[in-house]
């Protein structure tokens, strides 16, 4: 009798750790593959910019340095060689300067109606929004998983397994405060020449 | 709150698997019950036939009926999501040219990036009624559909919390359970036409058969008759069954998947104003019929019971009461701003 009660906790305590574990290492794969997720949607905004630039340089001669100060946003972005999560920082820090440079960009274009009623142009806008808000949820999405998988590894009971799935705490992509909350300057100093 | 919610979509995947099982096997049951309830009930009335005449032995009904609640399951699988979205007239959205269309498309990508499902296929409904519908079996198989109404009306960021609530029930498996449902309740429609007048030559039949048997054995005869009428009334009732059945399942769900569109977009206030736009649209969307109304975003037959709460309006809308949803979103946005340390205004 005795033996027997043994054996159903050491099967229950062994289903519980399989299933502690596989839960681990799913949770984990999910935030590399959020973390992927990112990289996806950075590269394809590095290579939307070129376009961008191109497509609003005739119009907007007037803004010249919010134009260059993307361009050079971008080309620092596509610099960064670090990759996977422990590269994070590194990333984080100048996409976060490319978003600013981005968002002044679109102030500046919210600022003169005349280049917002040209089709092309309020095309460009929705493309730059929906790219803006692609990396952003994809960051949302990543910072979830990981918080997710974070927790997970650090709670009781499942941290005991945490060691044996080799479970490491994941860095979430924080936002650079300054940068983000920063109110954009809009240079209205030169009449747009229209 | 992310743990709350993904706790709960663990839980609501589960329960759709589940149910989807459940409702295939009830389903099948039911026809299997009518087949077989109809052989027992011919074989009791001609047990006491006459050596020459006809004895039903063999239960072909059964069998016949069983198999064909089978194939008609998987081929409801199989193509439900299809003859949904053709029973609304959706296009698909291969190669967006006007502006809309390519918001849409990206609002649709943003959103699929934000809940980590694949994109699904969009589709557009030309109707001027605001409204939106999920179907699909599986993340990976998945379409979207919005009226060109909703299109109209709702600003960007209130499209993509409307997409987001699709997808919602995309990711938590509700679209299939929904799907299929759909395309049972259809079946069994069409099968209830066809069966009636079948059916109508078969009760004179059973009647008749049944009072001779009352005549010589007395033990049989009520046994017959109640038998008789159960199995009747399961045929008179089954449309209405599965109606209630299509009824019950979707409304529990809505509020998941506008608690999810908050999560995606964290901003539980846009889908509050979207609905608020969608409630006030008064007409009904016509190219969306019944047996699709449990998947849309909001109940599109504009039935004055969504708005109501109690045991009859549980029993028979198919969503809960617009307010009531609004208000939850209202909760959620206000509790977000007080947290960001924002004024309300």
């Amino acid at each position: 009798m005795g033996s027997i009660m043994f054996l159903v906790v050491l099967v229950v305590v062994a289903a519980w750790l399989i299933g502690a574990y596989n839960g681990l290492i799913s949770l984990k794969n999910q935030t590399l593959n959020a973390f992927k997720q990112i990289d996806v949607q950075l590269k394809r905004r590095h290579d939307l910019i070129p376009n961008l630039v191109n497509a609003v340089k005739g119009a907007m001669e007037f803004e010249r340095s919010t134009l260059e100060a993307v361009i050079q946003a971008r080309n620092q972005a596509v610099k960064v060689n670090a990759t996977g999560p422990e590269g994070i920082k590194q990333i984080s820090q100048a996409e976060n300067a490319l978003s600013s440079a981005l968002q002044r960009l679109m102030v500046v274009v919210e600022q003169y109606p005349q280049l917002k009623a040209t089709g092309n142009i309020g095309q460009l806008q929705e493309e730059l929004t929906s790219t803006e808000n692609k990396v952003a949820f994809a960051r949302q999405l990543y910072n979830d998983t990981a918080t997710q998988y974070n927790t997970k590894q650090q709670q009781f009971p499942t941290n005991v397994v945490a060691g044996l799935a080799k479970a490491q705490p994941a860095d979430l992509w924080e936002i650079d405060d300054q940068a983000e909350k920063a109110v954009p300057q809009v240079d209205l100093s030169m009449k747009p020449k229209v | 709150m992310s743990d709350d919610t993904s706790l709960n979509l663990f839980q609501q995947q589960e329960a759709n698997r589940r149910r989807t099982v459940l409702l295939v096997i009830g389903f099948v049951a039911f026809f299997a019950w009518l087949g077989f309830g109809g052989d027992y009930i011919y074989y009791l009335s001609t047990r006491d036939a006459p050596r020459t005449a006809y004895h039903h032995v063999f239960p072909w009904f059964g069998i016949a009926l069983t198999v064909v609640a089978l194939l008609t399951a998987w081929y409801a699988y199989a193509t439900g999501p299809e003859k949904v979205l053709w029973s609304t007239g959706a296009r698909p959205i291969v190669d967006p040219t006007d502006p809309q269309e390519k918001q849409l498309v990206n609002v649709v990508e943003e959103m699929a990036i934000a809940s980590g499902v694949p994109r699904p296929r969009i589709w557009i409904v030309d109707d001027p009624d605001p409204n939106a519908f999920a179907t699909g079996t599986d993340p990976l198989h998945a379409h979207v559909a919005v009226t060109r109404g909703l299109l109209d009306l709702c600003s960007r960021e209130e499209l993509q919390a409307v997409v987001g609530h699709e997808l919602g029930h995309v990711k938590n498996l509700d679209v299939r359970l929904m799907t299929l449902l759909a395309a049972l309740v259809g079946a069994v429609a069409l099968m209830h036409d066809g069966a009636t007048r079948v059916l109508r030559g078969g009760t004179n039949l059973g009647g008749g058969g049944g009072s001779r048997g009352g005549g010589k054995k007395g033990g049989a005869g009520p046994l017959l008759a109640v038998l008789l009428a159960v199995w009747i009334l399961s045929w008179i009732l089954a449309p209405i069954i599965t109606q209630i059945l299509a009824l019950a399942v979707s409304r529990k769900r809505e509020y998941l998947a506008d608690a999810m569109s908050a999560q995606f977009t964290r901003n539980p206030l846009a889908l509050a104003s979207a609905l608020q736009k969608i409630e006030g649209a008064v007409a009904p969307t016509a190219a969306i019929k019944r047996g699709a109304a449990h998947l849309c975003i909001a109940d599109p037959l504009g039935r004055r019971l969504t708005a109501h709460e109690g045991l009859f309006a549980d029993a028979l809308a198919t969503h809960p009461p617009m307010a009531k949803r609004i208000a939850i979103l209202r909760g959620m946005g206000y509790a977000q701003l007080k947290k960001e340390g924002g004024g309300v205004a």
